[in-house]
């Protein structure tokens, strides 16, 4: 069986996978890092996505022995340090950017790797990033707006601590 | 999923040694893992080729853009030099699927499946591009062989891919939207080797060189000298298209993809 170790949520974890172990199950399954979600399991929906080295990716098509010495970030590791929601979790609290929350894991991770390459998109950009991730609640409006928002708010930080 | 061993390699001639009989390379995984979850692929071994630096270059020199069968999507869409040199290209990988297909799927994985879809196929016989191969070059003309299909000889894999620059080029992708996939793609240069006309997604028999509109364009490359629509025996037809609208695309996307250039 192959040994992978790699960093997840900036903590170094190893263990022993098969070859067949997808990068969500060790995430949920090994790890108990379960708020990042199955929808499909087909990789169409994104609910899936987590961060390899900084990049979005669907952990339900990926296997963990590909990953070793990866760097993961999960939707866990998206909080502040204090606990409390970070900017782009709280633009989606704050701007309705959910409804039964299954795909807002994914939302707020492919969101998260948008903003870090394009931290003052356009709507339509928004919505061309957001391709691979798939809600059947909200319509997508209010995650847009969230994100917008979380963009403003995220520039304004910046303007705030210069 | 069957169970199987799993081995990363380090080098290519590591990859061809542990592939054997029942052994498969894996690339990015983005169309290998949906097909080992369907039970379609039951190999015994897999051999990661993501591991491989040789695989993972793009380099420009020589009026040729030579890409690693490792690379990403999204490292040849965000790739200054591939802008640089053939936007068209640069496009058409930042325009494959989603942003997270985009991160893992690889141009190797993607050439070496030939599904009759794919976007980049059409990029390498429509700029006359040479695949790479472990058991040596080969032209793009002679490696797609049909839907799946490719001269990729037992046990061997796709190091890379070289693309001349041409003069212009574009690629125009009539998306089909629950697959992402091209329902019709057509790439369209224009260089020192002529123009060629590349189409996919529309053939039963995966990607092709549509010589009627290469002829037409040769004399006079414009949109309105695009013939109209190619006879549509043998296009696909599914709940997405009929032959005919398919065939009817083929023209229509080859006039946006004139225009472009
Ligand atoms: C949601 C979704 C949307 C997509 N949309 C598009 C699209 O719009 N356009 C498009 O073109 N594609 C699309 N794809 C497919 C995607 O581009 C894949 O990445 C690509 O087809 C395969 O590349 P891979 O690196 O993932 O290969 P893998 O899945 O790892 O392998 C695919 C096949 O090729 C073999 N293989 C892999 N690498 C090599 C190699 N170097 N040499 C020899 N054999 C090899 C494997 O054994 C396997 O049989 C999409 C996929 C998904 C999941
Ligand atoms: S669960 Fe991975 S994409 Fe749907
Ligand atoms: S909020 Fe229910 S799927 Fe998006």
């Amino acid at each position: 069986m192959p040994k992978v170790s790699m960093t997840v949520n900036g903590e170094t974890v190893s263990g022993d996978v098969e070859g067949r172990t997808l990068l969500v199950q060790f995430l949920r399954e090994h790890l108990g890092l379960t708020g990042t979600h199955v929808g499909c399991d087909t990789a169409q929906c994104g609910a899936c996505v987590v961060h390899v080295n900084g990049d979005s990716v669907k952990s339900c098509n990926v296997f963990a022995a590909a990953l070793d010495g990866a760097s993961v970030t999960t939707i866990e590791g998206m909080a502040n340090a204090d606990g409390t929601l970070g900017v782009v979790q709280q633009a989606f609290q704050d701007h309705h950017g959910l409804q039964c929350g299954f795909c807002t894991p994914g939302m707020v991770m492919t969101a998260a790797d948008l903003l870090k390459r394009n931290p003052n998109p356009t709507e339509a950009e928004v919505r061309a990033y957001l391709e691979g991730n798939i809600c059947r609640c909200t319509g997508y409006h209010n995650i847009v707006k969230a994100i917008m928002a979380a963009a403003a708010n995220m520039s304004g930080a910046k303007v705030a601590a210069e | 999923m069957y169970a199987f061993d799993y081995v990363k390699a380090g080098s290519v001639s590591d990859a061809v040694a542990a592939l054997g009989d029942e052994a498969q390379p894996i690339s990015g995984g983005q169309t290998l893992i949906p097909t080992l979850k369907a039970r379609l692929a039951m190999p015994s071994k897999l051999v990661d080729l993501t591991g491989i630096a040789e695989l993972k270059s793009i380099s420009v020199s020589g009026g040729v853009v030579k890409i690693g069968g490792a690379v990403t999507h999204g490292a040849v869409a965000d790739s200054a030099d591939v802008k640089g040199a053939i936007p068209a290209l640069a496009s058409l990988a930042g325009h494959i699927g989603d942003p997270a297909v985009r991160h893992r799927g690889t141009i190797g994985g993607s050439v070496a499946n030939n599904d009759p879809s794919a976007c980049y196929p059409s990029a390498c016989l429509g700029l006359g591009a040479t695949i790479h191969t472990s058991g040596g070059d080969i032209a793009a003309d002679d490696f797609f062989q049909g839907m799946f299909a490719t001269a990729l000889g037992e046990g061997q894999i796709v190091t890379g891919v070289s693309f001349p620059v041409p003069e212009k080029a574009a690629y125009m992708k009539f998306v089909q939207p629950a697959s992402r996939f091209a329902l019709v793609g057509v790439f369209v240069s224009k260089g020192a080797g002529g123009v060629r006309v590349a189409v996919t997604g529309a053939s039963e028999s995966g990607v092709f060189r549509w010589s009627a509109a290469e002829q037409a364009l040769a004399g006079n490359f414009s949109a309105s000298a695009v013939p109209s629509a190619p006879s549509s025996d043998g296009m696909i037809g599914d709940l997405h298209g009929s032959p005919e609208y398919r065939a009817h695309l083929v023209s229509v996307m080859t006039k946006r993809a004139v225009a472009a250039c």
